[in-house]
């Protein structure tokens, strides 16, 4: 005879929780986006320090990894030179999948000021962009903003199928 | 009528060019105002033919030859107390000369002077390497031939140092474009995807301000954010720093700033 009267269905009654595998998984993906850590400029700067203690990255999940075969997220964090282009698409390539990129701040995004023959105008035109992050430089918080929209983004795919082939812009 | 000026060589020339534009000039100075300079001069006058030689803003530039330019830093390092090579590099006179005006930029350190020795050599001509005399020759030497094509003969490692080994061009040339020529323009493209994927990827959108039909559909506005391809024509609903979907996310408990406790006592 049980003292106390439980009422299983209630929350915290019986340790089980219903849902659908596509959420369990992409709750996993977008709660543990582990990044790349891939500054190429001043933009690197604010990375680090959305990672340091005062913005603490850790909180939502992010950490950054120094191989991308641990990572699916990759910042590209800074100006992309000519000569450095056949290098962060090596890096993409040797991501697993899925894998997702923020193109974060004008140089990134546009190549910004650089208006010149040693840029690269836009990541997108090396490799596929989920998010562009506008600002010379963003700040931290923009760039938390951006992991947390993207996790947004990853919930609302599906899990459960091979990510399509994304397409440079 | 007005002068029939050709149009062929219309790359080698500025664009705009003022007429009654004079360049301003620094003054020069006859090198016999200061004694050490004057005494340096006799020196490298004894060994050397000078071309030219004059005061300008405290320091002296001596034009030579350009095949005594081995002999000449060597002459200023070792007996006249040169010690050190503090900037080397190339001018473009291409368009106007046909030349390369090479200069390099001795400090006394013990005499707290400069010295800068000048010398022209033709686009096709060489250069003899001061890497033996000064190590700061030997980078300074690779940057000039990355940026200008000038070839430096007995240099231990003649190389690009900047640029890519496989860059075409010289970039510090006043013939090179700014926003480079179609090499560089499809460099990436080219040796990633190969050529074929020009035409898929295109050309680089090099005008800030042109405005695409696909804009509003690829990005949404900061603090509007919208999935691709939700219409927006009845314009963008407001989505004031949302965090997370409104229905809350799996496993994860929103914030309830109602419930939360301001905690006053530290000690707690």
């Amino acid at each position: 005879m049980a003292q106390h009267q439980v009422n299983y269905l209630k929350d915290g009654g019986l340790p089980v929780a219903l849902t659908t595998i596509d959420k369990v998984v992409n709750w996993g993906r977008s709660n543990s986006l582990w990044a790349l850590t891939y500054g190429l400029a001043c933009c690197g700067i604010e990375m680090m320090a959305s990672g340091a203690s005062r913005y603490d990255f850790d909180r939502f999940g992010t950490i950054f990894r120094a191989s991308p075969r641990q990572a699916e997220l990759m910042v590209v964090a800074g100006t992309l030179t000519k000569k450095h282009a056949e290098f962060i698409r090596r890096l993409y390539d040797q991501m697993t999948e899925p894998k997702w990129v923020i193109s974060m701040g004008s140089c990134a995004n546009t190549g910004g000021m650089f208006n010149t023959y040693a840029t690269v105008q836009g990541v997108d035109r090396v490799i596929p962009v989920d998010l562009y992050l506008p600002g010379c430089a963003p700040r931290p918080e923009t760039l938390q903003y951006a992991v947390l929209l993207l996790q947004q983004k990853i919930r609302r795919e599906s899990a459960s199928r091979a990510q399509k082939p994304k397409r440079l812009m | 009528m007005r002068a029939y000026t050709p149009k062929d060589d219309v790359q080698k020339k500025p664009y705009y060019t003022d007429r009654y534009w004079v360049a301003p000039q620094v003054a020069k100075s006859d090198v016999s105002e200061d004694a050490v300079f004057a005494h340096d001069l006799e020196a490298i006058k004894a060994k050397f033919e000078v071309l030219d030689a004059y005061i300008q803003v405290k320091q002296m530039v001596v034009v030579i030859n350009a095949a005594d330019n081995f002999g000449v830093i060597e002459l200023m390092k070792n007996e006249l107390e040169y010690n050190q090579l503090s900037e080397l590099s190339a001018i473009d006179w291409l368009a106007t000369e046909g030349k390369f005006e090479i200069f390099y930029q001795m400090l006394s350190m013990s005499k707290r002077k400069r010295i800068r020795v000048k010398c022209k050599i033709d686009e096709k001509e060489s250069i003899q390497s001061l890497s033996s005399l000064f190590r700061s020759a030997d980078w300074s030497e690779r940057e000039m031939y990355d940026m200008f094509g000038v070839v430096v003969n007995n240099h231990p490692f003649m190389k690009r140092i900047l640029m890519p080994d496989d860059w075409e061009g010289f970039p510090l040339r006043k013939i090179y474009p700014l926003q480079g020529d179609e090499f560089a323009q499809w460099y990436e493209v080219d040796k990633i995807f190969g050529k074929e994927a020009r035409e898929i990827i295109g050309p680089e959108n090099r005008d800030p301000a042109r405005v695409d039909r696909y804009d509003t559909e690829r990005f949404s506005r900061l603090g509007h954010e919208v999935p691709r391809g939700t219409d927006i024509s009845q314009g963008e609903p407001d989505t004031p720093l949302c965090y997370q979907e409104n229905e809350g996310v799996f496993l994860i408990q929103k914030f309830d700033a109602e419930k939360s406790v301001v905690i006053s006592d530290r000690d707690r």
